[in-house]
């Protein structure tokens, strides 16, 4: 039979099926008749689309909810779930996407607290001969008297992966583990977890939807899509087409726009020594001085919360800037409303109902939020006239395919692709000369990607300068001419596109450079 | 009498005065940080205080023991406390408002039952003597120091101690910091919320019955006068942190003692300016506690101010 069955038998790893987990909230069915097996000391990936019901399913496998029908089998007998705690009690633990770990408290605090039986009065000293013992054991290196606030992502993600191995949750199912790690740091991440079901001491079931984790650290591959499986089995007989095919099923992606050729383009939008604070008031962007020409896209790599959401308020104006000044053309520009109106400067970034949109206002009004001081929406010196923004907004509608009941819906309802269009025909429908973008596709299936990437790579093509922010690498490679990466708030590694590739930006996000 | 004898009245009496208000200052706060501490506000205690002081004080004058009106007055708060609690837990209801209503339903509750214990006198909380080693009287008197001050004390460094060294000290400081956290680790959040906000109503309470048991030692209507909102502020100053919540409440005492002192060496010019020492204090340290540029430093993450 399978590697993984014969170097699990004996070993402390354990084994999870689930069998016919159909969960129906209401009408929508988000799992339907999901039957997975992983193996023990296996290492078995959930690949699938935003949406395909991958956390549904280990949600109830957590018991975070109580499918509507099905069972599961913890090592080949049928068990109960009625809550985590049950979960916990049968071994099986989960990394989840956002930390749970508790900021202010250190990392010694957050596991001992994350014990059930964490005893009443805390004697510090034999805890912590107990933590170090314990982190003797695991090839885990994590600062155990810093508050986690102060811990990089790539620690906070081992820390959170102690805190499963500490508990002694021998099957952990991990949500995404490296989408806030560089790409040197989930390869440290899964490779020592890769070793540790080799050594059969733990399963692993890993959500994701990066194919390359897929085939360099999975033993077997199950695929969901719509709350279905729709493939399953060993990662070595598949290949990256076919499973991405399984994925995406026969959805139609729009192709990317070519990449028009421009000459001695010139100079549009230029950071001159830009600093800027934090909320805790230290420094959050150092010097970054950046020149972004016309039919130009420069994409800024870097792991989240190097600087680049400080970077975007101060070009949105949500965010004072310290030193510095920047010039569009030769002008200088403050990001202020008039503006950006008279610089044609427009942008959008990801989450867009935190960040761009006002979610209880309708899909017509948020659409007319760059517009709605203007005629023909405003006809009069502060009087809004509604029928013209309604007409607008029908237009923009049909224009970018957004799928809305009607114009008077909270933009709130929508779909999160649909709001990231409506917002997206709000910015870029007029004549955009600069462009401002933020990890647009962040949580967005593969059609509405594929799209905005294609209506970001038009405005290029139309002469735009694009800045681009984003935390995928993949996107940055993708779409940008030039890259930059941001690390620890400054510029550390510039290069146009074609001179540079995958690893050297990897090295230069991890601050090796 | 020459300057120097009168600076030293004036600032005996600020030492004397600091300790005796800022008791009620201290034991308000501590309430409103270990709730903070678990992630809401509770700004009702400004009622519970008013309330805490009435019944307190019709305990004592009932039963002639002051001591059972101070555990009365806290058992009063936890019933407050329990209240905020139990009205946060259910859905789209906001911490903040919530605790509006019930400043001032306490308030009203206590002055609709208060009004006939204005006229009557109740037995008063004692006092410790330190000061038998002096012959000055100023001295002496300074050193009249009432049980509860030293309770607040030993209080103020017993939840120091317990918020990092026990488990419910740390479950408090998870589920004020991150509530999917704590619901990660199988807490229930809304139970340990509404277990610090009783335990906060308590000492809320016990702050207010050493208004009316101790100073100034008699049941009126404009007793607190905004002492349970100034503590709010007094949190925020302290950092969430217990030890400086007792230097803080020391300050706002010392401020709030500085009027009475002043008059008492017969200085009573911009009287009522110097009796409006603890309100400006309040406003010149929010001003200068807080910037647009940053957000409160140390402030539980799951506060809906901070959110």
């Amino acid at each position: 039979m399978s590697v993984a069955l014969e170097t699990g038998s004996g070993s402390r790893a354990i084994g999870v099926e689930t069998v016919g987990m159909t969960k129906a909230f209401g009408n929508l069915v988000a799992l339907d008749d999901v039957s997975i097996r992983v193996t023990p000391g296996s290492f078995h990936a959930l690949l699938g689309e935003n949406g395909a019901g991958k956390s549904t399913l280990v949600k109830c496998m957590m018991g975070f909810y109580q499918p509507t029908s099905g069972a599961m089998l913890v090592n080949g007998e049928e068990a109960d779930v009625p809550n985590p705690r049950a979960a916990h009690a049968h071994g099986i633990g989960m990394v989840y996407q956002h930390f749970t770990l508790v900021p202010s408290l250190t990392a010694a605090e957050n596991l001992v607290i994350a014990r059930t039986d964490a005893p009443r009065v805390i004697d510090w000293k034999a805890e912590r001969r107990a933590l170090s013992a314990f982190l003797e054991t695991t090839p885990f290196k994590v600062p155990l008297d810093v508050p986690v606030s102060g811990l990089s992502a790539g620690e906070k993600q081992k820390l959170e992966i102690l805190k499963q191995l500490y508990l002694d949750q021998r099957f952990l199912i991990l949500d995404e583990p490296t989408s806030v790690l560089t790409p040197d740091e989930a390869d440290e991440v899964l490779g020592l977890l890769r070793a540790m079901t080799e050594a059969g001491d733990l399963t692993i079931l890993m959500i994701t939807h990066k194919f390359r984790e897929v085939t360099a650290y999975a033993d077997d591959v199950t695929v969901l899509r719509r709350g279905r499986v729709v493939g399953s089995g060993r990662v070595r007989d598949l290949s990256v087409e076919d499973m991405s095919r399984m994925m995406i099923g026969e959805t139609e992606i729009r192709e990317s726009a070519e990449r028009t050729a421009h000459q001695q383009a010139a100079l549009k939008l230029e950071l001159a020594g830009l600093f800027a604070d934090d909320d805790e008031e230290l420094p959050a962007i150092e010097a970054i001085s950046l020149k972004v020409h016309a039919g130009e896209i420069l994409g800024i790599a870097g792991v989240s919360g190097n600087g680049q959401s400080e970077l975007i308020e101060v070009l949105s104006g949500q965010r004072m800037l310290k030193d510095g000044r920047i010039f569009i053309g030769k002008e200088p520009y403050e990001p202020e409303r008039g503006q950006m109106d008279a610089f044609k400067v427009f942008g959008f970034s990801e989450e867009p109902l935190k960040n761009v949109a006002v979610p209880r206002m309708s899909v017509a009004e948020n659409m007319a939020f760059r517009t709605f001081d203007k005629a023909p929406i405003s006809p009069f010196r502060g009087w809004l006239s509604p029928p013209p923004m309604r007409r607008q907004a029908r237009d923009l509608i049909a224009a970018y395919r957004v799928k809305t009941p009607s114009t008077e819906e909270p933009i709130e309802n929508l779909s999160g692709g649909n709001v990231q269009r409506a917002i997206l025909a709000r910015e870029l429908s007029g004549d955009v000369d600069i462009l401002i973008v933020a990890n647009p596709c962040f949580g967005l299936d593969f059609a509405s990607v594929a799209e905005i990437r294609a209506q970001i790579m038009d405005q290029r093509n139309r002469g735009a300068a694009i800045l681009l922010v984003s935390e995928d690498l993949d996107e940055i490679l993708e779409l940008a001419d030039t890259v930059a990466v941001m690390s620890e708030g400054r510029i550390t590694y510039q290069s146009p596109m074609a001179e540079t590739d995958r690893a050297t930006i990897g090295h230069a996000m991890a601050g090796h450079h | 009498m020459s300057d120097d004898a009168g600076l030293m009245t004036v600032l005996l009496a600020m030492f004397a005065g600091a300790i005796r208000v800022s008791t009620p200052f201290l034991f308000v706060s501590l309430g409103e940080m270990l709730t903070e501490k678990s992630g809401r506000i509770n700004l009702g205690l400004e009622g519970t205080l008013v309330f805490g002081a009435m019944s307190g004080y019709a305990i004592s004058y009932h039963t002639g023991s002051p001591w059972f009106g101070v555990l009365v007055a806290g058992i009063c708060g936890s019933c407050f406390g329990a209240l905020h609690g139990y009205l946060c837990k259910l859905p789209k209801v906001n911490d903040i408002a919530i605790g509006i209503v019930l400043m001032l339903f306490g308030t009203g509750l206590a002055f609709f039952f208060g009004k006939a214990y204005i006229q009557p006198s109740a037995p008063r909380l004692p006092a410790i003597s330190f000061g038998a080693w002096s012959d000055h009287p100023g001295i002496r008197q300074a050193l009249e120091i009432n049980p509860l001050f030293l309770l607040g004390i030993v209080l103020a460094i017993f939840l120091w101690w317990a918020l990092r060294n026990t488990r419910y000290g740390l479950i408090i400081r998870t589920t004020g910091d991150s509530a999917p956290a704590a619901l990660a680790l199988g807490i229930n959040v809304d139970r340990v919320r509404l277990l610090s906000t009783m335990a906060g109503g308590f000492f809320a309470g016990i702050g207010g019955s050493f208004l009316s048991l101790y100073y100034p030692g008699s049941w009126t209507e404009g007793l607190s006068s905004g002492q349970g909102l100034m503590a709010v502020a007094l949190v925020i100053f302290a950092r969430w942190n217990p030890l400086y919540c007792f230097w803080a409440a020391l300050l706002f005492g010392a401020a709030g003692a500085l009027g009475p002192a002043l008059q008492s060496i017969g200085i009573s010019r911009g009287y009522h300016f110097f009796n409006a020492a603890p309100y400006i204090l309040t406003l010149l340290i929010m001003i200068a506690s807080t910037s647009p540029r940053r957000s409160l430093k140390g402030a539980p993450g799951e506060l809906s101010i901070t959110k």
